[in-house]
């Protein structure tokens, strides 16, 4: 249990008197590239305001780095870019940038070493207004890697991305990886899910499937992610660890 | 509570603040082009004696009351509240860095039309004139504090910019302005006794009729201090870390 960085059990929420999640336990294993997947209004931006402590729950229990989520301790170690871009429209990049590290205590130089890595460098003086959508939301996720966060939540970091760019963003998660960051990042897009190490798929505010790409690939028999899913949902069984 | 995040958010505010020209121009020019409209439509150097400071206070008020309520409504819709929300800022730390952003504003704002009203448009002011920049930064801070609670109750920037008549438009009724408050019936005499705009008019009063600090001044001074921070006290009630 010490080496998951996200612990959740029996996770229920309820938005505007509609249950959105129903009950979910899993976790998430540090150092490790967690894609959450599935339809829009699934629950995944739900489940990730729990992880990082801006939700209220109604029951269950959510541990990040051996916390409940939402402890004061806990904000200077997760990175968390939401999936309509968080930042100030009538600033530029780097004032942003400059800004957030400041709330975060982040060292100085960490504005201009995010902005080289969401390879945003070349606009750091641009108004965020005047970005286009995938600028603007490399610009949000810049913000979530200030300060070196263990834990990375990214809802959708890659929508409105050419596969060029969504490529290098990946590239970068595996690197954040590789040095012990742990990411949990959900997508609709079955291409990515490819990509991850471990893929939670969701319908209906439950888990359906928690496993490796590869091994949800065996167990349904399905040439792609995209068919293992919908091979899933018409067994209507839960694949993998409960 | 941390004086560095509090600075740097008040920095930040500004720099917003700084990137808006049409915005600064009117935060200062609206008030100066009333003021002289005042001067003129009444013609009369003692009635705007009497006027004018009054709505010297009143504008920082107006002001600092809608740019903060549609700023911090912003930052509620726009998602920057909830990603603050999930970093090391304390919700003083946001309040006091919007406080010392717009009361520095405000501060620019009154310096601009007291120096207009006090020399071309002859303004005569018998108390000091530190008094004067005291209460309408103390008016500018309630404005910021009003507006910071009120953009809580506002889903959407057309009801935020409703809050100002609703809260201020009554209260500059009230306050004394246009009838004196001991000329009321009873029960809007009481009304208008626990509304902090009364204060404001009664010590703009007492610095156009009296040279020096009088008593009566220094009691208004302390209820719109109180008021001010009471609103800034509610505003943090208002901003939660977790929401629905």
């Amino acid at each position: 249990m010490m080496n998951s960085v996200i612990v959740v059990r029996d996770l229920r929420v309820a938005r505007g008197g509609r249950t959105v999640l129903r009950g979910l336990t899993f976790e998430v294993p540090r150092g490790s590239v967690v894609g959450l997947l599935g339809p829009s209004g699934c629950g995944k931006t739900t489940l990730m305001r729990a992880v990082v402590g801006v939700q209220i729950v109604q029951s269950g229990t959510v541990t990040v780095l051996g916390r409940p989520a939402g402890h004061r301790a806990l904000r200077h170690r997760i990175g968390y870019a939401t999936q309509r871009p968080a930042v100030y429209a009538d600033l530029t990049v780097r004032e942003n940038l400059r800004y957030f590290a400041a709330v975060l205590g982040a060292p100085r130089g960490d504005a201009d070493r995010v902005l080289d890595e969401v390879g945003l460098g070349g606009a750091r003086d641009q108004l965020a207004a005047s970005l286009s959508g995938g600028q603007l939301s490399r610009a949000s996720l810049a913000v979530a890697l200030l300060g070196r966060p263990e834990l990375l939540v990214l809802d959708e970091p890659t929508v409105g991305l050419d596969p060029v760019l969504r490529g290098e963003l990946w590239e970068l998660f595996h690197e954040l990886a590789g040095r012990g960051t742990t990411l949990l990042v959900s997508s609709h897009v079955m291409d990515e899910a490819a990509r991850c190490e471990r893929l939670l798929l969701m319908r209906e505010g439950r888990i359906i499937a928690d496993d490796t790409p590869a091994a949800l690939r065996d167990r349904t028999g399905a040439g792609d992610l995209e068919q293992a899913f919908l091979t899933i949902i018409e067994r209507g069984e839960k694949v993998g660890r409960p | 509570m941390s004086v560095t995040i509090t600075l740097a958010t008040a920095r930040r505010i500004l720099s917003q603040l700084r990137h808006d020209h049409r915005t600064l121009v009117l935060i200062v020019g609206v008030p100066s082009l009333l003021m002289i409209l005042l001067r003129y439509v009444m013609d009369r150097p003692e009635a705007f004696d009497r006027f004018g400071p009054m709505l010297l206070g009143v504008f920082p008020l107006v002001v600092m009351f809608i740019v903060t309520s549609i700023a911090t409504l912003r930052e509620r819709t726009s998602g920057t509240l909830e990603r603050l929300m999930t970093m090391p800022l304390g919700r003083l730390d946001l309040l006091l860095g919007y406080a010392l952003a717009f009361g520095v504003t405000a501060l620019i704002q009154v310096g601009i039309v007291a120096t207009i009203s006090l020399t071309w448009l002859g303004l005569d002011l018998r108390g000091p004139v530190w008094a004067l920049l005291l209460l309408t930064l103390l008016a500018a801070l309630l404005g910021v504090a009003l507006g910071l609670f009120s953009s809580a109750f506002a889903r959407s920037e057309f009801q935020a910019v409703q809050f100002m008549p609703a809260l201020i438009l009554p209260q500059t009724l009230l306050a004394g302005l246009f009838v004196p408050r001991d000329q009321m019936a009873t029960a809007l005499r009481w009304i208008a006794d626990v509304l902090p705009l009364s204060y404001l008019v009664e010590a703009m009063r007492e610095l156009t009729g009296h040279p020096g600090v009088t008593g009566t001044l220094w009691r208004d001074i302390a209820v719109i201090a109180g008021c001010t921070v009471l609103a800034l006290l509610l505003g943090a009630a208002t901003l939660r870390r977790r929401t629905t």
